[in-house]
């Protein structure tokens, strides 16, 4: 059954997916601004915390400080994962309907 | 050596530009390769475009002299790329052609669109490539001993031949190598560098530590104003998502999931980088120590900036071969950056400007491919231009200059764009310009430009001052403190007494010096937290009160397009 773009576009699916994308996207950006500015604001406010040390000389900033970089990294892979699985699914049905 | 490694791969990548330039006819082919590159090798580009010769020498060298506070600086730069996933890489994809103006000129009025985007684009543009040739030329200096200008010419007169003749494809490639060298040079410096400390960190940091003390690695002058913080995050983070150069790169892959798999692979790449740097920043300063010489004078006794601290570590890791191989890369990184930055102003000008408004859209392919040629030979000669104009100037803010105007100009305008229905023109319109003018108002009235540019000089008298001061008293002070610990107790209390007096004077005196510092007129040094607000609320205030039917109908197509990829080019 061959439908318009206008019947997609309305059509509950479509809407739940775009739905759907930014409610991952903006989720996934705020944990990202926790990760940075969470960071951050240790610097500015909880200097004493990052100075406590694990080891000899590695101390929790340095741990942080790469933590931050690979955390951010982390959730890029979980968009991936999901894009990749949950998205594209819904977008190739979504594609076959119309025309 | 050098000499020798440059030499390998200008003809390397002359071949390759000769390679492209045979497969380099239409427009396609020029601005977006023919939207041939993969994933993984955009997601190398992307990578290259990105980890400028500055990010190299200038976070090794500010961690190896400021330890901590530079590897703070280092996330800072990562945190952009998730975002971009998040929020623009595969609508921007989908809905664009050859720029990020084509997204924003989907369905509004294309003429002004395209003249307020071009503005926008063309001040970033501009901004990093002054910093780019600036800090290149003085780079370069220093390497290999060659003048200023000259350095200013071979980088632009190559990179106009990679760009001019090998368009996207040639500059891809030139970008993709140049990221293979540069990820393969550092991480061979850190291995070998760690080799010294039993392939653990934790042991260098244990160096660090008994060289330097604990304070090498705890947070230092960083996060003074939690406002400037935040609003530099911002900046970093969302200025990105605004970088026409980056932008320019998602046009080369086929799709939206080639534009995912770019992102996922770049942001592993320059992760891994700014993970590594530090590494080397810290060895630096350990294993460069001589004689009765840390690490950091010897570093400071070669440039006071640190820019050499990783050249120097990798002579004295393996000798000058390996040097003049690390200065090789630092040198193509350089030009594969400005490459880019050409590419980047040229389809603006010609695709933007002389296209779509001065021929209204209408223009045959030859046509298009030699006003892109054109534009590409103008942006070219004016990188050459500013950057022997800016010598010896002070130029760091530039780069926050152009991440400013990109998260406020650009940015901005984009991501409503993608997702409001009731966007506008004039909402678009004014969003990008408030959101330039503002951003670019701001830094000029800021303590980066107002004080350490235009008041540059007062500041030094005052700086001066308040060391003269220092020097005279400190040394009172600490000749007192000697004597307490050989005098009577009667007379201790007596003397620290004078002691906290003199501190007390000086601390005073300092305040009234310090009190003709020059004041700057806006008090961030970062304004994006601002400028991207006013950039947002112009564009809804604006589209509110000048709405567009004939935009709104066409969202529809536009969300088919965004979402579902049907259509895209």
């Amino acid at each position: 059954m061959a439908k318009s773009v206008h019947e997609i576009v309305n059509s509950e699916k479509f809407k739940k997916l775009v739905a759907k994308r930014w409610a991952v996207s903006f989720f996934l950006t705020f944990l990202l601004f926790l990760f940075y500015y969470g960071y951050i604001g240790m610097i500015g406010y909880a200097k004493d915390v990052l100075k406590i040390k694990f080891g000899e000389a590695t101390n929790l900033g340095i741990i942080l400080g790469v933590g931050v970089i690979v955390g951010s990294w982390f959730l890029t892979v979980i968009y991936v994962l999901w894009a990749n699985n949950s998205y594209d699914k819904t977008v190739s049905e979504l594609k076959k309907e119309l025309k | 050596m050098a000499i020798l490694f440059f030499i390998i791969f200008i003809v390397l990548t002359l071949g390759i530009t000769y390679w492209a330039a045979k497969k380099t006819k239409t427009t396609s082919e020029f601005y977006a390769a023919g939207r041939s590159v993969t994933g993984f090798q955009n997601g190398l580009a992307l990578a290259g475009d990105y980890m400028s010769a500055a990010s190299f020498l200038g976070i090794a060298g500010m961690v190896a002299l400021n330890g901590y506070d530079g590897m703070i600086y280092a996330t800072g730069w990562l945190v952009g790329w998730p975002a971009l996933m998040f929020l623009i890489a595969e609508p921007l994809r989908n809905l664009g052609k050859y720029t990020f103006a084509d997204v924003v000129a989907f369905r509004l009025k294309q003429k002004p669109i395209r003249v307020a985007a071009a503005i926008g684009s063309i001040l970033t543009v501009l901004a990093y490539t002054i910093a780019q040739m600036v800090g290149s030329g003085n780079l370069i200096k220093l390497m290999f001993n060659i003048p200023y200008e000259t350095a200013e010419i071979i980088v632009g007169v190559v990179m106009l031949i990679y760009v001019l003749f090998g368009g996207m494809l040639a500059t891809t490639w030139v970008q993709i190598i140049k990221a293979v060298l540069l990820l393969g040079g550092v991480t061979l410096m850190a291995i070998i560098a760690l080799s010294k400390f039993g392939f653990n960190p934790g042991n260098l940091y244990v160096e660090v530590q008994k060289i330097y003390g604990t304070k090498m690695l705890e947070p230092g002058g960083l996060v003074t104003n939690p406002l400037d913080a935040f609003s530099l995050g911002l900046a970093l983070m969302l200025g990105l998502l605004g970088l026409p150069h980056i932008l320019m790169r998602f046009y080369t892959v086929p799709d939206a999931k080639e534009a995912r798999k770019s992102v996922i692979y770049a942001t592993s790449f320059i992760g891994y980088f700014y993970i590594i740097i530090p590494i080397v920043g810290f060895s630096a300063a350990v294993l460069l120590s001589k004689g009765g010489m840390t690490g950091q004078d010897v570093i400071k006794s070669i440039d006071k900036g640190g820019n050499m601290a990783a050249l120097q570590l990798a002579q004295e890791l393996a000798g000058d071969p390996f040097m003049g191989f690390i200065a090789a890369v630092a040198f193509a990184t350089i030009l594969a950056v400005v490459a880019g930055l050409t590419l980047a102003a040229a389809s603006t000008m010609a695709h933007d400007i002389y296209v779509n408004v001065i021929k209204h859209g209408h223009a045959d392919e030859a046509e298009q491919v030699k006003v892109a040629r054109t534009a590409t030979i103008i942006f070219g000669l004016v990188a050459i231009g500013l950057g022997i104009l800016f010598k010896g100037q002070n130029v760091a803010f530039m780069v926050g200059l152009a991440f400013a105007i990109a998260a406020s100009g650009n940015f901005p305008a984009l991501l409503l764009s993608i997702l409001w229905k009731r966007f506008s023109t004039a909402g678009a319109v004014a969003s990008i310009i408030v959101g330039a003018v503002t951003a670019t108002t701001l830094i000029i009235l800021s303590p980066t430009v107002w004080v350490d540019v235009f008041h540059a000089k007062e500041k030094a008298v005052v700086l001066k001052e308040v060391s003269d001061l220092e020097a005279k008293i400190k040394p009172q002070i600490e000749s007192l403190k000697k004597q307490v610990t050989t005098v009577s107790l009667a007379e201790k209390a007596n003397i620290e007494n004078q002691i906290k007096s003199l501190e007390e004077s000086l601390n005073l005196q300092k305040k009234e010096i310090m009190a003709k510092m020059p004041k700057a007129i806006f008090p961030l040094k970062n304004p994006a937290v601002f400028s991207m607000a006013l950039a947002f609320i112009a564009g809804w205030l604006f589209s509110i009160v000048a709405p567009e039917k004939e935009a709104e109908q066409k969202f529809e197509d536009e969300k088919l397009r965004t979402y579902l990829g049907i259509g895209a080019e």
